[in-house]
């Protein structure tokens, strides 16, 4: 065990995975020398060299383009987007290419080896472009994984997940908890499961659920509301693709009550998916509505940041809201 | 039917086309007189002077509002020092209200065109007189006015926009034409490539500005493109170029002047390559000590195109010692006092968290902030740039 903030336990992910895969690459702008923007990829072009850790020319679609290529062949590319706000020049390349290849090729070829890293999310004062949470576009395509970590435990052990995974992975960061989140992180090698979600914590009266850096949110809510004697029970989605439905609706079985949180824009955000198929599941032990605590319906802004983000009070208000229903 | 009209070999001929040298287009010298058989291109006092104090203001305007940022007043800011001349060289040559579509590193054009102090700050500190709004991060200007669109994070999409923008205003048939500025790292998008091929075919009056300034971020030139610079891509869709000294303000002046004129009397697209060198760090939130020397910094300082100018100038008895020391001690005071009162001035209204998304504000989303208001008159405490904004409503 080593006490690692979240950009050291992905830089260890990445090591780890390197070490034991000459296959592994890990490329990007700025990846090389400099480590990355964040330092994510630090030293591992010192420590692997010039072929396996690069900087590419700055073309995002040609990042990923190169990548389905690279993983099509066999290797196992983790490919680095700066922000996941500049992930939408490799739209094309991600939905109608690393989602389809398995599919349209009657299983001749894949891309299962592709990882792609993006840090995601608001709070660091980036505005519009700086600050963004997609996982909803790429979540209504099928083929597509899509994993969020929530400390440096889970980041390791997801992003080694998500790299052996045979399935092309998104796995977005938040950026937000990058320095933010310190813990301790195992040395080894270990792998934590695709699509399952984890519950953090048990409780009777409500279940929160959320990813990434709404979970901190999520936790202080639940110590505003637990000083009331509200019995919460935290989940973390951990996989927004494909998603743990039946450990949700198990913990709405036993709480009736459902608020779930993330940082994109109300309309069309994975909440709203997970309302839905929750409704349907456990329509008839429902107390109260399903909350969906989110960003609102604009951009996101820069000056009112924390009027527009869902913070701990946002959520906590929901939990009164549905508790009092 | 294809347009291309090669000549037949019966063997194999391969060739990178290493045949074709740009060569980079040079006037004046770095202690300020003219290389030997270069003319100075016609450029009046006046202008010269307005050039120069463009360069001076936005020199001293980054080296305050970095120690700013460095001092916690300011979350961001980003440099154009050593790029002054390639900038403000190039927007000089231009009618003003040609279109100028910039990538983020080019305040020297809004400088030059008169934005002022006050407009600066206004944006960099997102207060209620920011004309977006306090909603990007600080150094996205714009100027309808001054004819600047906003900018743009995402790289290079301003591109195609740019050649969209000047098929347009050729269509208008008023004799303008759009100039986008970017920098050889953003030229690797597709965007790049897609905006020079339609401007050749369409020819369309949109000048291709790349400031190759040797790093994107840590990223240097060498591992942008194996090519010679981004210039002989302007081959490749038939288009006319020109490489420049970026730090050479009379060239890149007459370059852009010429360039303009096939612009908008041939329709002729025209890129031109300003060679020249990041001196500052990629942002304030960049340290380059990672990624490269100081002694590689040292030489590029060397080069400054502002000391470049003002000898040329000098020469000239178009400015003085005197002169000089009085813009300086100006300028500096003008900033200083002018970005006391732009920290002071209060942060956009709260209503700037819901307009401009649409023309007006749907139901859906006036219904989404009738439940903010909400929240924030509940926990005034905790939202103390807003709740006095808040107060109003259900
Ligand atoms: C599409 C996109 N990808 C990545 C980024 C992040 N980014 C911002 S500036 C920059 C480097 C740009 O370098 P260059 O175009 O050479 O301009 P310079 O900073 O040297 O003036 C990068 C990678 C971005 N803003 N947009």
């Amino acid at each position: 065990m080593s006490k690692m903030n979240m950009l050291q336990a992905i830089n260890n992910a990445l090591d780890t995975a390197m070490a034991e895969n000459e296959k592994v690459l890990c490329f990007g702008e700025d990846v090389g020398v400099f480590g990355g923007v964040f330092r994510a990829t630090s030293n591992l072009q010192q420590k692997y060299g010039k072929a396996r850790c690069f900087n590419t020319p700055l073309v995002e679609q040609g990042i990923i383009g190169f990548a389905n290529g690279l993983a099509a062949q066999g290797s196992v590319p983790v490919a680095e987007i700066q922000f996941a706000d500049y992930i939408f020049p490799a739209f094309d390349q991600i939905v109608n290419e690393s989602a389809k290849f398995r599919y349209r090729s009657g299983n001749l070829f894949d891309v299962g080896g592709l990882t792609i890293r993006a840090p995601y999310g608001g709070g660091i004062a980036g505005g519009l472009y700086h600050s963004q949470s997609p996982e909803a576009y790429f979540a209504h395509t099928p083929g597509l994984k899509i994993v969020v970590p929530r400390n440096p435990h889970q980041a390791k052990g997801l992003l080694l997940g998500a790299i052996h995974d045979p399935n092309p992975t998104l796995f977005f960061e938040p950026k937000r908890m990058y320095r933010a989140s310190v813990g301790e992180v195992p040395d080894e090698d270990y792998r934590l499961p695709l699509g399952e979600a984890e519950v953090i914590k048990e409780g009777s009266d409500i279940t929160l659920l959320g990813w990434g850096a709404q979970m901190e949110v999520i936790e202080k809510a639940v110590e505003m509301a637990e000083k009331e004697g509200i019995s919460c029970e935290v989940i973390d989605l951990r996989t927004i693709l494909p998603w743990d439905v039946e450990t949700v609706a198990n913990s709405v079985f036993k709480t009736g009550r459902l608020v779930v949180t993330h940082e994109a824009p109300l309309t069309g955000g994975f909440a709203g998916e997970i309302a839905a198929t929750i409704q349907d599941r456990c329509f008839l032990y429902l107390e109260s509505p399903i909350a969906r605590v989110t960003g609102i319906d604009t951009p996101f802004p820069l000056v009112l940041e924390k009027e527009h983000l869902p913070n701990h009070l946002k959520v906590y208000e929901a939990i009164r809201a549905s508790v009092d229903f | 039917m294809t347009t291309t009209k090669s000549k037949v070999v019966y063997s194999p001929v391969f060739t990178d086309g290493a045949e074709f040298r740009i060569p980079t287009f040079k006037l004046l010298k770095q202690d300020g007189s003219l290389y030997k058989s270069a003319k100075a291109p016609d450029l009046d006092k006046e202008k010269a002077l307005r050039i120069y104090r463009a360069m001076v203001t936005t020199r001293i305007l980054d080296e305050r509002m970095l120690a700013a940022q460095r001092q916690g007043r300011l979350s961001f800011y980003m440099q154009c020092t050593g790029e002054e001349a390639a900038v403000i060289g190039s927007t000089a040559a231009l009618d003003d209200s040609d279109m100028i579509m910039a990538q983020y590193r080019e305040q020297g054009a809004l400088a030059y065109r008169g934005f002022s102090i006050d407009e600066f700050m206004n944006q960099l500190f997102g207060n209620e007189l920011d004309y977006g709004k306090g909603r990007q991060m600080p150094v996205h200007y714009g100027s309808k006015k001054l004819h600047y669109m906003t900018i743009s994070s995402p790289l290079a999409t301003q591109i195609p926009q740019a050649t969209g923008y000047a098929y347009g205003q050729k269509m208008a048939g008023e004799g303008h034409c759009t100039i986008t500025y970017f920098g050889e790292g953003a030229a690797s998008e597709g965007d790049f490539h897609a905006a020079l091929n339609m401007a050749a075919v369409h020819r369309v009056p949109v000048i291709f500005l790349c400031r190759n300034n040797g790093y994107a971020i840590s990223t240097p030139a060498a591992e942008q493109f194996a090519a010679d610079g981004v210039a002989p891509r302007a081959y490749g869709y038939k288009m006319d170029v020109i490489r420049v000294d970026g730090n050479d303000i009379l060239a890149m002046y007459q370059a852009t002047q010429e360039a303009r004129k096939l612009a908008v009397e041939h329709n002729r697209p025209v890129l031109i390559e300003a060679m020249s060198y990041r001196l500052a760090a990629h942002s304030s939130s960049d340290d380059p000590s990672g990624y490269r020397s100081k002694d590689e910094e040292a030489v590029w300082r060397e080069k400054d195109p502002i000391l470049r100018m003002r000898l040329w100038l000098e020469s000239l008895k178009w400015w003085s010692e005197d002169d000089e020391k009085q813009l300086q001690e100006n300028m500096r005071r003008e900033v200083l006092e002018t970005m006391k009162r732009a920290q002071k001035r209060p942060p956009p209204a709260l209503d700037t968290l819901v307009t401009d998304v649409y023309d007006d504000v749907p139901p859906h989303l006036a219904e989404q902030f009738e439940k903010v208001k909400a929240h924030i008159r509940k926990y005034p405490d905790e939202y103390p740039k807003s709740a006095e904004h808040a107060k109003g409503g259900a």
